[in-house]
């Protein structure tokens, strides 16, 4: 199929971080290629290639997504934030915030992910029970905290907000 | 609700005693990677990048009969492809470690006449983007004659089908471990145990990140750089400067931010061979590598896969083991690489925790057409261990005592330390009565005893397990003198620097390359001691490069040992900066070096004379030598305030003929207590408690050690129960992605209570012992709870890996008089 070389474009216009994208993409681009390659922004990640590990999360219209199970052209029209539009006048997020102070995680890789499924579990649930945190993340593999100061760190990422 | 961190400092302030070191400091670290601003190897684009992908063998076993690459490079925007047969013509087959026979095995990064694993890759191409990449190697036609594959250690000595001709067997190394008077400790004993096999089984610790490389080689320049997150590079460059032709010091590495490693990432050098060559053949530009998920999974590495056979277990009346005799059997995959150095560094722990004086080990290594090893968190200790831990609790529950009690009785003494081990290895310190006391008092043992009982009366299968372990670190490379005589390795040793950089700033670099272990951090912390400043006040390079000049052959991030050789190096460089300091104030303040004071002044970091109260800043000092020098005395021409150490270990070569000796300097260790119910419908094994306590020494931040204790307990509960790198007959890899290796998450982690005690190491500077690794405690544990939970159903638990799958089998077996007599007492 030598034909894929010079398959048709399409245009999309995606607003990532609340700056507007406009780019010529591949069908088959995956929105985590669109954001790493195409915008730049390499704070979203890839770990696995079957939606296990989450750490390609972000925001899509306020809801959490695994970017890497998504086309980029599905995303045409809609609102992304990842991982590096968390942070506001160089202040950091309360979750991300929390993450560091609860030493939340070690390498760092799975960060992005996981601070993007904590986000919308205290948007909609601002003191999650154990069982409610554990839940949320279940899709966003950490190998190297073994999740007991992530939990820690959600905890006080939701204490964080209530007092913000 | 979930544990809380018991008696850590939480806040950023300095310890108990006024210093930095012992202080939970946050992470100098932290700041990037939450921002999603950390360097990640495949964050890096440069001028003319290419991608390489790699096409790779279906099959375990099979001779190549031909690859076709003419359509691949006839696809517009490919650059080049590269054939086995190619790279086997333009280089030399990697190093074998192994002597002998095995020395006569052929191995490149690519397979050449045969495949000899599922995914091993046999051609690559090179295209102008990654998908471009894809299709080119969708396009490449391999003809492929199958062959007989070989996927047990068992069978693989068999030698019916041989993976290397060359080498003539299946079996790369052999060697046996006897001391003290084995036979005498049988004919004497009361008791003998007889365990006829237990297997410990395949995992890997699978970092997030995946092996990442990108390549230069400039045909022009003969010189190569590497941008990539291999762990230990100081290894990597010695296997690819034999391999590739060209000078070990015209290949520069650089490391970034690592998103784990484990070990794993120690044996990417053969995808970074391939990264040169074909940037070589594309005309020196950059070649990137990203390994996919799958490609990981199949071809990266995995854990040493250990079977050991007919083991005999000698007691005396009290429980107490005299001796122990037993043949490993140890799986290295297709190809040796790192290996056979496992059948050497399992020898750091010979007796593990225990007292036991004669002992004969037969160990074999053997290839099988299976995912190359490599070192995997615990790397080959943690095997050996587990086999320890079972033979204990097996042995107790054959002699009737209890396994805290039989524990007790085999411990090494507290007193005994530091303690001569059998085979001479020399334990620095430890106190394992206590921590399990500390740990028993966590879990609430009685309790739990008492409530197991009254399960028990309703027929619930619950079960209270221990396990003891240990993290031998700073390892003596003398030890490969023992696999092969003429290893030309020995000692270990790292360096660092430490300077005022030209206008005065604290800069130190050390040759290791963290993967999320915090070295920028506790660095900072040791030298912030050393010149009573803020560790904010000191920069910290990220990551590892060749061209920092604190590098050593042995430099990298693995074995347990940067509190050791990388900390030692940095308080070493440290210590030489300040005396140079001191020399320089006492010179322009006039005054003797004993009145000068380190610390902070109104203009930053500073040097003070107490009998007069002038001071000099930091920037003054380095303005004095870098700019201003004509000022300079002749007696401080030699000041530079650029201050490199290198720390060696004070090791020897242990004897190799009678395998003695020191292999390791310090041995931190680890008691868990894992309470598990097997669900009497599903077969689900299930954690109720779960408590570690940790012994690792002085401690540097407490809570970067804690974080490591959870880590390494999640990668040991998840290999115990829920990860497994599992085969079919025929070599076919079942568990190729992460949806079938399912690595633990968020929902299967009990939750961990966490212990501590502290015996300092009297062979380290600071006290603080090795801890990363953390020696898989938990696999030893829950097999021991399940032990527990089944030992009244007829089970003994002889695999590392149980879900409920292989306990319903169990379960079904015994009932149905299938399953053969694993365990035989002997009472004399």
């Amino acid at each position: 199929m030598p034909e894929t070389a010079t398959v048709e474009k399409i245009a999309i216009n995606v607003k990532v971080n609340g700056k507007p994208y406009s780019r010529q993409v591949e069908p088959r681009m995956l929105l985590v290629e669109f954001l790493r390659e195409a915008c730049d922004l390499t704070g979203t990640h890839v770990g696995c290639d079957t939606t296990y590990c989450g750490a390609c999360t972000v925001l899509m219209n306020g809801l959490a997504v695994k970017s890497c199970t998504m086309f980029a052209v599905q995303a045409d029209g809609s609102e992304i934030t990842t991982v590096e539009g968390l942070e506001k006048d160089g202040k950091l997020h309360p979750i991300q915030q929390a993450f560091g102070d609860s030493y939340g995680l070690q390498c760092g890789y799975c960060t992005p992910g996981l601070l993007l499924s904590t986000h919308q579990l205290l948007s909609e649930n601002p003191e999650p029970s154990e069982k409610e945190i554990r839940k949320a993340i279940a899709g966003n593999t950490c190998r190297c905290t073994g999740y007991m100061n992530v939990f820690k760190a959600i905890r006080q990422a939701g204490r964080n907000m209530k007092g913000a | 609700m979930f544990a809380e961190a018991p008696n850590i400092v939480a806040e950023e302030k300095k310890n108990g005693s006024g210093r930095w070191v012992g202080a939970s400091l946050p992470r100098k670290e932290e700041d990037r990677l939450l921002r999603g601003r950390g360097k990640f190897v495949d964050d890096i684009k440069l001028r003319e990048m290419t991608y390489l992908r790699f096409v790779r063998s279906p099959y375990a076993h099979a001779r190549i009969v031909s690859v076709d690459t003419s359509a691949a490079e006839a696809l517009p925007g490919v650059v080049c492809t590269i054939t086995g047969k190619e790279v086997a013509a333009q280089t030399q087959p990697f190093i074998e470690i192994a002597p002998d026979h095995a020395q006569k095995i052929r191995d490149f990064p690519m397979a050449v006449e045969k495949a000899r694993y599922q995914g091993e890759p046999v051609a690559a191409v090179v295209a102008e983007s990654p998908s471009l990449a894809d299709d080119a190697a969708e396009l490449v036609q391999v003809e492929y004659e199958p062959l007989e594959p070989v996927v047990d250690s068992e069978q693989a000595l068999l030698d019916k089908s041989i993976l290397h001709e060359e080498a003539g067997t299946n079996r790369i190394w052999t060697g046996i471990w006897e001391f003290g008077d084995v036979e005498k400790a049988f004919q004497e004993a009361a008791y003998v145990v007889n365990i006829d096999r237990m297997h410990f089984h395949r995992f890997s610790s699978t970092p997030l990140e995946t092996n990442v490389v990108i390549g230069q080689w400039d045909p022009k320049e003969d010189r190569i750089h590497y941008w990539c997150n291999n762990s230990f590079p100081a290894f990597a460059i010695q296997f690819l400067a034999a391999h590739l032709a060209v000078h070990i010091d015209r290949i520069r590495v650089q490391t970034s931010d690592i998103g784990g490693s484990f070990g794993i990432k120690i044996t990417s050098y053969p995808q970074m061979s391939v990264c040169a060559l074909a940037s070589k053949k594309a005309g020196g530009r950059p070649v990137k590598w990203v390994e996919t998920r799958s490609e990981h999974m199949i071809s990266s590495a995995h854990g040493n896969e250990r079977t050991f056979r007919d083991t005999r277990v000698a007691l005396d009346k009290n429980g107490e083991i005299t001796a122990i005799a037993s043949r490993h059997i140890d799986d290295c995959g297709a190809y040796p690489r790192y290996e056979p150095l496992g059948c050497v560094i399992y020898s750091q722990v010979f007796c593990g925790t225990y007292r036991f004086k004669n002992a004969r080990i037969e160990f074999t290594q053997t290839v099988s057409n299976k995912c190359p090893v490599g070192p995997n968190r615990g790397y080959s200790r943690m095997q050996h261990l587990w086999f320890l831990e079972r033979i204990v609790d097996i042995c107790a529950h054959e002699i009737g005592i209890a396994p805290d009690e039989m524990r007790l009785r085999n411990y090494i003494r507290t007193e005994e330390f530091p303690y001569t081990t059998p085979n001479g290895c020399v334990y620095d310190s430890g106190n394992y009565p206590k921590m399990l006391e500390v740990a028993k008092g966590l879990i609430g043992w009685d309790d739990w005893k008492k409530k197991q009982a009254d399960a028990r009366k309703q027929g619930r299968m619950i079960g209270i397990g221990i396990g003891t372990t240990l993290d031998s670190g700073t390892n003596n490379f003398g030890q490969s003198q023992i696999v092969n005589p003429n290893a030309p390795f020995s000692g270990n040793s790292q360096g660092a620097n430490c300077k005022l950089d030209i206008y005065g700033e604290v800069v130190v670099a050390v040759g290791s390359c963290p993967q999320g272990q915090g070295h920028e951090t506790v660095s900072a912390q040791v030298v912030a001691d050393v010149l009573n400043i803020h560790p904010d006040m000191i920069t910290v390079r990220t990551g590892f490069d060749t061209e920092r000049n604190v590098h050593t052959g042995m430099s990298g991030t693995y074995a347990s040992q940067f509190v050791v050789s990388g900390l030692s190096a940095v308080h070493g460089a440290a210590q030489k900066l300040k005396a140079e300091m001191k020399r320089l104030a006492a010179s322009v303040l006039e005054t003797k070096e004993d009145d000068l004071e380190f610390g902070v002044g109104q203009q930053g970091p500073e040097i003070k004379a107490k009998s007069t109260g002038k001071s000099i800043n930091y920037w003054g000092l380095a303005n004095i030598v870098n700019v201003n020098s004509a000022v300079l005395t002749p007696e401080l021409q030699d000041v530079t305030l650029n201050c490199r150490y290198i720390w060696r270990a004070n090791f020897k070569v242990p004897d190799k003929a009678k395998k003695y000796g020191n292999l390791t300097l310090t041995y931190s260790s680890q008691l868990h207590i894992a309470v598990i119910e097997v669900d009497r419908d599903t077969f689900v094994p299930k954690i109720l408690d779960y408590v570690a306590v940790d012994d690792c020494g002085v401690v540097i931040n407490p809570r970067i050690v804690e974080g490591q204790v959870y880590g390494a307990a999640a990668h040991g509960i998840g290999a115990a129960l829920m990860e497994t790198c599992a085969y079919d007959a025929v070599g076919n890899m079942l568990t190729s992605t992460f949806s079938d290796y399912t690595p633990i998450t968020a929902v299967n982690i009990p939750n961990i209570r966490y212990g501590h005690i502290s015996t300092p190491s009297p062979f380290t500077y600071s006290g603080a012992k090795g801890m990363g690794e953390g020696g898989a405690a938990p696999i030893h544990t829950i097999s021991a709870a399940l032990q527990d939970a089944l030992f009244a159903q007829g089970i003994f638990i002889n695999n590392s890996f149980n879900n409920a799958d292989s306990i319903f089998r169990s379960l079904k077996y015994r009932e149905g008089g299938q399953l053969a007599e694993q365990v035989r007492l002997e009472k004399r």
